[in-house]
């Protein structure tokens, strides 16, 4: 189906279910019980996680398969984002335009840094990156003011033109939509104790991010897909085949730089605001966080990462002291207050540290990202008891283990 | 790819036992509801957005501090505070028209995006109905604005740009504090008296929406005095070490250095100025002075000695010795051990201020809350009489005009109250240049 093969099908029909009932799987527990602070089935948080999704699959498109360590794609993220918003306030408020444009201007702008960015490789790369995407930002928060509006970030206003849209009428901010339906618009369903929230918002981005997913796969399963792993094992001997890596190494960095700018353009489609912030080099750490946490060259490895990641971020920043309060007053009080000290350093404002240490017990021991815990998990299952040590060797040819993507 | 079989299994259960859901008919749709968040079980929730990091974190921490408290006084526990001087006399101490308040926090880092999506889960998760906060003008804006969209009240906290109630204001949303024009306007008299009236200022800018209102204020006001603007300097958001700013300022014939910078920022660019020995410079035969236009307490310690003599305006300060004032020292007094900030204050009477509107509204409908505040005029708040102006949603109430106490008798004790500018002279028609392109639209209630 689709021009993949039936093992792809599955793979592909699995991860449109899993998408589609995200508002119920990010659900699960009751409303009112102690663990509803453990739910993520919020139209922001679900939003955020195709989004960045999107953003971490097409990260991996360049850094999974040619292993070229990007450290500047969230430049892409904010100029997509940039764009958007202009488009916002000068044409429509229909999110189509926006999210094209947003993909076209950080289009061209990756083709530009990744020209200058791809002469050199490995660590001199990611520096180059690192180093477009901080003028990105600084250009963004000081000089271009006018076009960004600096620190506060661009936003609608009640006097833009909005050719398309006619006179506004009222006097409220229009609101996103794509033809007529808003995006913030939320069907509430109260089952069993659960709510779920069904969001326009979300959905939108749920079938942009599968149809990203899609083209990642065909990407992933093409010959064009099979030069780029050729740059990543190596370069050296591509080149003396006769092949040029150069227009290879460039057209991904161009794709994965379209994927940010469509990601960020999302991300303004949901929140007509766009931030400087959005471009600062934590925010292209994230992303390469996002895809190693996952298990860099797999294609769902960088969206599990995504999500993981989105989620820590906003249910565990949320658990203030008065919350742990409540979880551990059946202590005694010397106690109580030990053990709240000692969790309150891992949530709230230190939920960095929660990722931390995730991050590390990941790559430490779990090289190939949360993909490869998951397949071990299921091997284990699938192998019953059946004990297994190093010795017991599945593959007595002794065929050279995949490259782990840890940079 | 096997290895979803388990997952996709649990989808379909999922699936199925929402198909039984559907069938039952316990179905809620939004449509159910008035209005965003519209509280239908006993509490209330509210939303605290303050910076837990950044250049911000210890307003953020003192304003998280005085909300905890001002919920407290809201469901009759603790001494009830400013609640016994408040002029208005509808809250009861049984919470928000008997529903008891609770709340919920959130980071903004001092980031539009970081607190736009921490209101967003809020509102979206935590069903809060009122969203307060913000340490920076910059993440006000952007949080008013989102406020605006989502359909709920936003009650501004700690921010001084012209803009939140100027070109940015909105329907939805409200500031207690005072803002960079009043600071000029107060600060201006002052000034004269003490520097004459032929100076020649150089301006330090935090480079965001505070700190360019605050410029333009100040140096509108100075200029009006006679007083000549050297150069403008933009300086970014928590620099840490602005001596790379301060040197140029030595090779100006300037004799005033302005620094409009707040919070760890002012501490930082105050000390290095003091390093580089302006404060005993003399130029065109004056003393070389510096003005920091907006003060306070939590900066004052920062700084420590260097602030000695240096004038400023704020909000409140916790000397002053009306009911209202001691009333809420007390009891913050007593609840953490020292006197609250500015920014505890404003946050504190913000709090306060929403719920008395509900109370006087009989409903949590935001629309109706607005009108309530809109051209509300109270007392026993700290500041005197004050209103709530329906035109931009400001507050106008006296301003003071403070200087850094050269011999302190406690680490709290750092300010002292120059004058206390009335707000008649701090007053401006809503259409002023500095306060034009904006419009409020109309409240929306989600």
């Amino acid at each position: 189906m689709f021009g993949l093969n039936k093992k792809d099908t599955t793979f592909l029909l699995i991860v449109i279910a899993l998408t589609l009932f995200t508002p119920i799987l990010m659900q699960p527990f009751a409303e009112g019980s102690g663990l509803a602070q453990f739910n993520g089935g919020y139209p922001d948080l679900m939003q955020k996680v195709a989004i960045f999704g999107i953003f971490a699959v097409g990260f991996n498109i360049l850094f999974g398969l040619t292993g070229y360590l990007s450290f500047g794609h969230a430049a892409f993220l904010g100029i997509g984002s940039y764009a958007a918003v202009w488009m916002f306030k000068l044409l429509t408020m229909n999110v189509i335009p926006a999210i094209l444009l947003a993909m076209v201007v950080s289009g061209i702008f990756a083709a530009a840094i990744g020209y200058v960015s791809l002469r050199r490789s490995g660590i001199y790369f990611s520096i180059l990156t690192l180093a477009f995407a901080q003028m990105c930002y600084k250009m963004a928060y000081s000089v271009l003011t006018p076009l960004t509006n600096g620190e506060t970030g661009l936003q609608l206003s009640l006097d833009d033109p909005r050719v398309l849209d006619g006179a506004s009428e009222g006097h409220s901010l229009p609101v996103t939509n794509i033809f007529g339906l808003p995006m913030n618009a939320s069907y509430k369903l109260e089952a069993l104790g659960h709510v779920f929230t069904f969001n326009v918002g979300f959905y939108f981005s749920a079938v942009i991010a599968i149809i990203a997913f899609y083209v990642a796969i065909r990407l992933f399963r093409s010959p064009f897909g099979m030069m780029l792993r050729a740059v990543k094992s190596n370069q050296q001997r591509m080149t003396y085949t006769g092949l040029d890596p150069k227009p290879y190494t460039l057209a991904a960095f161009v794709i994965s730089g379209m994927y940010a700018g469509l990601a960020g353009g999302l991300l303004a489609a949901m929140d007509p605001l766009a931030g400087a912030d959005r471009m600062l080099w934590t925010a292209s750490g994230e992303v390469v966080i996002m895809t190693i946490l996952g298990g860099a060259g797999t294609l769902m490895g960088p969206v599990l990462g995504a999500g993981v990641i989105k989620y820590l971020e906003n249910i565990f920043s949320k658990i203030n002291e008065g919350v742990l309060h409540q979880w551990f007053s059946f202590l005694p009080d010397g106690l109580e207050d030990l053990v709240i000290w000692i969790f309150a350093r891992f949530t709230g404002e230190g939920w960095h540290l929660t990722l931390g240490v995730t991050f590390m017990l990941v790559v430490t021991f779990l090289p190939g990202g949360l993909i490869e815990g998951l397949k071990r998990l299921n091997k284990r299952i699938k192998g019953g008891s059946k004990k297994r040590d190093k010795y017991d060797d599945p593959d007595p040819e002794h065929r050279p283990e995949p490259g782990k993507h840890v940079a | 790819m096997s290895k979803f079989d388990l997952t996709r299994r649990g989808v379909l259960k999922t699936g199925a036992i929402t198909g039984a859901g559907l069938a039952l008919p316990t179905i809620f749709t939004s449509g159910a509801s008035a209005f965003t968040n519209e509280p239908m079980g006993g509490t209330v929730t509210l939303g605290f957005n303050v910076p837990q990091s950044g250049a911000y974190a210890d307003e953020g921490a003192d304003e998280l501090r005085a909300y905890q408290l001002a919920v407290e006084h809201l469901n009759g526990e603790g001494d009830g505070g400013m609640l016994n001087t408040f002029s208005s006399k509808v809250l009861e101490g049984n919470g928000i028209l008997g529903k008891k308040v609770q709340y919920v926090t959130g980071d903004t880092q001092t980031k539009s995006d970081a607190a736009r999506a921490s209101a967003k889960s809020m509102i979206e998760k935590d069903g809060a109905i009122m969203i307060t906060g913000g340490s920076s003008s910059g993440v006000a804006i952007a949080v008013q604005g989102l406020c605006q969209e989502a359909g709920v009240i936003f009650m501004a906290g700690l921010t001084h740009s012209n803009d939140t109630t100027g070109k940015d204001k909105k329907a939805n949303g409200f500031r207690h504090f005072f803002n960079a024009y009043m600071s000029g306007a107060a600060l201006a008299p002052v000034l004269k008296n003490l520097y004459g009236d032929d100076r020649k200022a150089y301006h330090l800018t935090a480079d965001y929406s505070w700190g360019w209102t605050q410029e333009e204020s100040i140096a509108a006001a100075t200029e009006a005095l006679g007083w000549e603007t050297v150069a403008k300097v933009r300086t970014p958001l928590g620099a840490g070490d602005f001596s790379s700013y301060i040197t140029p300022v030595l090779q100006t014939d300037a004799d005033v250095l302005v620094l409009n910078h707040y919070g760890g920022d002012m501490v930082n660019s105050l000390t290095n100025a003091v390093q580089f020995g302006l404060r005993d410079k003399m130029v065109n035969g004056k003393k070389f002075e510096i003005i920091v236009p907006l003060f306070s307490r939590l900066m004052a310690k920062g700084a420590g000695e260097n602030i000695k003599g240096i004038h400023g305006s704020t909000n409140w300060h916790w000397s002053l010795t009306d009911e209202g004032s001691q009333a809420f020292v007390k009891s913050f007094g007593t609840k953490y051990g020292f006197p609250p900030s500015q920014a505890a204050h404003t946050v504190y009477c913000q709090t306060l201020l929403y719920a008395d509107a509900v109370a006087r509204a009989g409903s949590f409908n935001p629309c109706a809350v607005a009108e309530a505040l809109e051209g509300f005029e109270f007392d026993g708040l700290g500041n005197g009489k004050t209103l709530y102006r329906a035109d931009d949603h400001q507050c106008f109430k006296d301003v003071l005009v403070v200087r850094g106490k050269e011999n302190p008798t406690s680490e709290y004790d750092l300010l002292e109250v120059v004058e206390v500018t009335p707000a008649a002279q701090v007053t401006y028609a809503p259409d002023h240049p500095m306060f034009a392109g904006g419009a409020l639209g109309q409240c929306n209630a989600g």
